[in-house]
């Protein structure tokens, strides 16, 4: 009880950023479900998010603002897959992954040239950036709303897989691609939904994470991303609930180091676990079976 | 005949670029931009050629080239950095524990030894995994080492997260260049020996490899621990390009802009990363320059043009190769003089067919 009092700033801050993890989690585990690719390029699309939000704020109320971010961080997902990994459906994985990294590259150098290298301090969001107390730590709102929220997006996400006929493709492509094609699922119609909901749920896991951290520079997306693909990995690629609690694991993992003292290694911890887990059990917590990757 | 034919002419060839880089140093003032290019150009014509050959000769899709680097650079200037000089560096660590410094060439050579003992070290995990599993565990290695090099416990050899400076550099642009153009010439006898073929057949078809006799796992470590020398001596080169060095500017970032120069150049071709290192950083240091300044034409005002505009005009050139040129400059072939030769013949034929 003692260690939990003493951690326990740390200990919200985990389910804080664990959730924040999740969110961004999912959108690379549907994606390596379906295409067998690591979406590099998926960590910017998260910062991107973050910059919309922040140039919108300056003009526009939040009410109209936020829905903005929305929908212009769908709009680049859905761009980026026509544009960059579309044209390579039947090229080598490599090709694919190295278009990744090149989309991913284009957007950081992107995002510097329009903020011109300059940190942009994130708007504080009314409700979300409130200070509350908990127990003996005093945190933001955003901290309680976080866990909440991913919970019930995940469970909406999950009832439209597991229930609606896109869902269903969704499900199909991943276990057979080809067969699935065969069968009659238009299967890019499957892979653009896929990056919509993706860059959807990255983009709200933008608004709750930089309601923390107060600025935005152009490299602030790629090691979120990192992570939450480590996630996604950890709970088995592929499966949604895993990429969550993966999440929070590495989310609460990382905050307690950090409490402890070892703020140098919260980063390399994560990398640590993710290199234990491909050699012990390379399926994850919750993988699909044999896989080709060992 | 045909082969002594290339080497004496590929020997002539190097000649002709020493003396062009020895007149363009007697030319030039030393700080021209002209100058810069040709240094930083060898040294990442070096590591891409290392990476190519890990990912394009042996098919291992590694992304710990940053790490290795580092391991490199900090070898380098952890060692030669001069005892008088030591008081200064290490300021926050009562001058440091390391009381002696070791002349130059073996300081990079050290460099090469220490990422070697590194990717031995990683290799024994790491080179069990596939793909792109293989990449992102090298991947959250690189980042391992960044951090482990920033632990102020480790601060008394490493210096924490502060730069280390004051060690030897170069000032003649033949330095990197010779070294560079040694270390790719291991590089390339390798890849001729029975060694590179059993690289080339392990990338070409893993099953079938084993079943010839290639043993896996040793030529899959030999290739990655052979590889991690050169980055580390390629980041020991670029400690001494630099002047001084910190451990946070070897961002995943910089082993993606490798691995964009070896994909330009094309996977698998050795002239093809070194023609890519010099073209790539032609481009983004000095050639797109100008799109960085505002500029006017009569009462015109073009628009977007200032600061960082030369990089989102880089990275679309980028995209458009890696979609739409996907074999890179080179493809998997090698620069050579027949080459050419043949080209310019093909281009006759086809324009007489024309006619």
């Amino acid at each position: 009880m003692d260690f939990i009092n003493k951690n326990l700033p740390y200990l919200l801050a985990g389910i804080s950023v664990g959730g924040q993890y999740a969110l961004i989690a999912i959108g690379y585990t549907m994606v390596y479900g379906i295409l067998r690719l690591i979406n590099f390029a998926h960590g910017d699309i998260f910062m991107v998010a973050a910059l919309v939000t922040v140039y919108a704020t300056t003009t526009m109320p939040l009410y109209v603002s936020i829905p903005l971010t929305l929908i212009v961080t769908v709009v680049l997902g859905l761009a980026v897959e026509r544009v960059a990994y579309k044209p390579l459906r039947n090229a080598p994985r490599m090709s694919v992954m190295i278009s990744a990294i090149g989309v991913s590259y284009l957007l950081q150098n992107l995002a510097l040239y329009v903020t011109g290298g300059l940190a942009q301090t994130y708007p504080a969001i009314p409700f979300i950036s409130d200070t509350i107390q908990i127990g003996s730590a005093t945190t933001k709102m955003v901290t309680v709303v976080t866990p909440i929220l991913t919970i019930i997006l995940v469970f909406a996400l999950m009832q439209l897989i597991n229930h609606t006929k896109i869902g269903m493709g969704m499900r199909a492509a991943a276990n057979d691609f080809e067969t699935s094609r065969l069968m009659g699922i238009k299967v890019d119609n499957v892979i653009s939904m896929t990056f919509l909901i993706g860059s959807l749920l990255a983009a709200i896991g933008s608004v709750l994470y930089f309601t923390n951290y107060a600025s935005v520079v152009p490299t602030s997306g790629a090691m979120p991303g990192l992570k939450a693909f480590v996630a996604a990995v950890f709970g088995g690629i592929g499966s949604i609930p895993g990429a969550v609690i993966g999440a929070f694991i590495i989310g609460i993992c990382e905050n307690i180091i950090k409490g402890l003292g070892w703020t140098t290694f919260s980063d390399a911890f994560t990398f640590a676990l993710l290199i234990v887990i491909l050699i012990v059990k390379p399926t994850g917590l919750f993988g699909e079976g044999a896989t080709d990757k060992v | 005949m045909g082969k002594k034919r290339n080497m004496i002419l590929g020997a002539l060839l190097l000649l002709a670029a020493i003396l062009a880089i020895v007149i363009l140093e007697k030319q030039l003032p030393p700080t021209h931009i002209a100058l810069m290019v040709l240094k930083k150009g060898c040294i990442y014509s070096l590591v891409a050629v290392s990476m190519n050959l890990l990912n394009g000769f042996t098919g291992l899709f590694s992304l710990g080239q940053a790490g290795f680097m580092l391991v490199g650079a900090y070898a380098y200037a952890v060692l030669t950095i001069p005892v008088e000089a030591r008081g200064s560096v290490y300021m926050y660590f009562d001058g440091g524990i390391i009381n002696f410094s070791v002349p130059m060439l073996v300081g990079l050579l050290a460099s090469g030894l220490a990422a070697l003992l590194f990717a031995w070290l990683i290799g024994l995990p790491v080179l069990r995994l596939k793909s792109d599993y293989l990449a992102i565990a090298t991947l959250g290695f690189a980042e391992i080492i960044r951090a482990f090099f920033q632990w102020d416990k480790l601060g008394v050899i490493t210096n924490g997260s502060n730069m280390l400076r004051k060690y030897p550099t170069f000032n003649s642009t033949l330095f990197p260049f010779i070294a560079s153009a040694i270390c790719i010439g291991i590089i390339v006898l390798m890849i001729h020996s029975s060694y590179g073929r059993a690289f080339r057949a392990i990338r070409d078809d893993e099953v079938a490899a084993e079943a010839m006799g290639i043993n896996l796992a040793k030529h899959k470590r030999m290739s990655f621990c052979v590889s991690s020398f050169f980055a580390g001596i390629g980041g020991g080169l670029l400690a001494m390009y630099q002047g001084s060095i910190q451990a946070a500017a070897f961002k995943s970032a910089m082993t993606y802009e490798i691995l964009l120069i070896v994909v330009i150049g094309g996977l698998g071709s050795v002239t093809g990363s070194c023609i890519a290192s010099f073209l790539f950083i032609a481009s983004s240091e000095w050639w797109l320059r100008f799109l960085d300044s505002e500029m006017t034409i009569g009462s015109f005002k073009v628009p977007f043009l200032r600061a960082g505009f030369r990089k989102v005009v880089f990275s679309v050139i980028i995209m458009l190769i890696v979609l739409f040129a996907r074999k890179g400059i080179m493809g998997d072939h090698e620069f050579s003089i027949d080459g050419i030769c043949r080209f310019f013949r093909n281009l006759g034929k086809k324009k007489e067919v024309k006619s």
